[in-house]
């Protein structure tokens, strides 16, 4: 019996070998996603929603796939499989390692990644302006520029630029990395201050005390889970900290300029549309996030020795008053 | 239903976890030997493999020291069992977390990429009577086939015995003037070479090395494992290694499938859910079989 089942499954799998015939108006976009996570969930709902904005609605002109991996890479490399195997208009990638595996599989078929934070290392494209290949997308990267303009807006003067950050991390590494190239290029330096674990956050953001005039902080894991930690140094010793991230401006940062993932997703959704109406990915440039969300905290400021501007306050998508 | 390139996806992922199905028989069946360091030394057969391609060495090479790596994290896991005298789960499952920091010691970040480096598929991509798909499933066949050859041969020959014996009845084996721990390592060994061996593979056809490449390793080689027993009777060593990499492919299959039965109503979501079942149905399986044989045969007689 069981014999019998192998050969039916087999027989039918090359039976399947013909593909989907498409009714000619409708236009197929294809989203894998390597797992299941708040942010990455946003940023397919902002694919999702772009499109429908731009009339490419799921069911009447569009057909939607969407598959998570569930974190199995395995899993991953199937649905890239079977993504490349229905030949759709599109293939979005949600996450590095879900693009390198349709990159992988794809030769022909346009591919959008999405919440790839350097596409470059990773492979996929061979530059951020020119891809060169099938595959284009938008970056999580931090505006690390972005940043230190609105740092230098708020601190002329500010000239010695602390931070914390775990080198264990590798993202942290390639972050802080980037940031003190910057921070050069524009005549600052960079002070470092080293914490591998939360406990050591505290430790660390006190080493920054008496030498750097602001502290600045990346998306690093373990320092924003001990976001706390750092705020208490620069309230003692009326050192402003800046964060990347708007949520650490709630917990006592002075002010941030973030994104949220599900813009993200709107901006990749932006350019699956200008893929479907006819661009060419490989000389669609990597995109980095757009819209910027301005988070503002004047009492923080306050606490730290800092008046915040009133146009800055006006400039603020959000205003957040921390008392303590 | 399924296109030619999802079903020949399959069986290129098929084939690579025939060979983690392999190490987890002489683990797991062989030895008696519960091993989770499977879930590390795939992805550190992957980081090293990786990291010498990109420092330019042969891919083959690259492999082969991939293996070697895979090797010692199963040496270390056997040898904190035999030696220190950890439980062997508990052994295999330290080696497991150790890897996971190793591996980002040896890549040097979460994410390596092989996408644009020469690796063992690249030659094969410029024979004209291969499609780009079909490139690894046939290299990983051939793969596939002699590590079966080799292991098969293995198994037959003195040392392979002594090691089968090890894992029926370490006394006895013992008593026979066999030196088990010495087995118990160097199965360890062997199998996780072999897992190293799967994971280095998956890394150049997937594109990239990533840290996370190792979750659920275990689970899917077992469900493997056990499902190609379920189809073929593991009676002879050859039958066992058969049933690994038939096994192997049916899940891929069977994974293929989930992921275009839109009119089941299955979505992505539900797909750890279809692994559980599909493995518990291969461990009940057999066991059902046999019991309705033994009835069968009863009302004969």
């Amino acid at each position: 019996m069981a014999r019998k089942t192998l050969r039916t499954l087999l027989g039918a799998s090359l039976l399947a070998a013909a593909s989907l015939v498409q009714a000619e108006d409708t236009r197929v976009v294809a989203i894998t996603q390597i797992v299941e996570h708040p942010a990455l969930d946003s940023a397919h709902q902002g694919v999702k929603d772009e499109l429908a904005e731009h009339g490419y609605i799921d069911g009447e002109n569009l057909r939607l796939m969407h598959e998570s991996a569930q974190g199995n890479s395995a899993i991953a490399s199937q649905i890239a499989r079977k993504f490349v195997g229905e030949s759709p208009d599109v293939i979005v990638a949600i996450a590095t390692p879900s693009a390198q595996t349709v990159a992988a599989a794809a030769r022909k078929i346009p591919v959008v990644f999405s919440a790839v934070t350097d596409p470059v290392a990773a492979k996929l494209v061979k530059s951020w302006e020119a891809p060169g290949a099938n595959i284009t997308g938008v970056s999580d990267m931090l505006p690390i520029e972005k940043h230190i303009d609105l740092l230098q807006r708020v601190m002329p003067n500010a000239k010695k630029i602390g931070t914390v950050y775990n080198p264990g991390e590798a993202n942290a590494v390639a972050l802080i990395e980037l940031l003190e190239e910057r921070l050069n290029a524009r005549g600052l330096k960079l002070i470092k201050g080293a914490a591998t674990k939360t406990s050591e956050v505290l430790g660390a953001a006190r080493s920054l005390v008496g030498k750097a005039d602001a502290i600045y902080l990346t998306t690093d894991n373990t320092v924003i889970s001990a976001a706390e930690a750092v705020v208490s140094v620069g309230e003692r010793s009326n050192i402003p900290v800046f964060a990347a991230d708007t949520a650490t401006v709630s917990r006592g940062a002075v002010a941030a300029l973030g994104f949220d993932y599900y813009k993200h997703g709107r901006q990749t959704g932006a350019m699956v549309v200008r893929i479907l109406e006819g661009a060419e990915t490989a000389t669609m440039p990597a995109e980095t996030m757009e819209e910027l969300d301005l988070f503002v905290n004047p009492a923080a400021g306050e606490r730290m020795g800092l008046t915040l501007s009133e146009d800055l306050i006006k400039d603020a998508k959000e205003v957040v008053n921390s008392d303590k | 239903m399924l296109s030619e390139i999802a079903f020949y996806g399959a069986l290129e992922t098929g084939l690579i976890y025939g060979l983690v199905a392999f190490g987890i028989y002489i683990s797991f069946r062989v030895l008696d030997f519960p091993d989770l360091t499977v879930d590390g030394s795939f992805p550190l057969g992957a980081a090293v493999a990786a990291v010498l391609i990109i420092a330019g060495w042969n891919p083959w090479l690259a492999t082969g020291m991939a293996v070697l790596a895979g090797m010692a994290a199963g040496a270390v896991t056997a040898i904190l069992n035999v030696k220190l005298n950890i439980l062997n789960l508990l052994a295999s499952i330290l080696t497991m977390i150790a890897l996971y920091s190793v591996n980002l010691r040896i890549m040097g970040r979460p994410n390596l990429a092989l996408l644009t480096e020469e690796t063992v598929l690249t030659p094969w991509y410029n024979i004209e009577f291969l499609e780009y798909h079909q490139v690894s499933v046939v290299l990983f066949a051939i793969v596939a086939i002699i590590s079966l050859i080799l292991l098969w041969r293995f198994m037959k020959s003195e040392t392979g015995l002594a090691m089968r014996a090890t894992g029926a009845n370490a006394r006895m084996a013992r008593a026979q003037g066999i030196a088990t721990g010495g087995m118990i390592i160097f199965g360890v060994a062997l199998s996780n070479g072999l897992v190293g061996l799967a994971g280095a593979l998956f890394a150049q056809s997937q594109g990239a090395a990533d840290v996370t490449m190792g979750v659920g390793v275990i689970v899917i080689g077992l469900a493997s494992l056990i499902g190609g027993e379920a189809v073929i009777t593991p009676s002879t060593v050859m039958r066992a290694l058969v049933a690994c990499v038939i096994g192997a492919i049916i899940y891929r299959l069977a994974i293929a499938f989930a992921l275009n039965a839109d009119v089941l109503g299955l979505q992505a979501q539900d797909l750890n859910l279809i692994t559980a079942v599909l493995v518990t149905l291969a461990i009940v399986l057999p066991g059902v079989r046999t019991n309705l044989s033994n009835r069968l045969s009863r009302k004969k007689a």
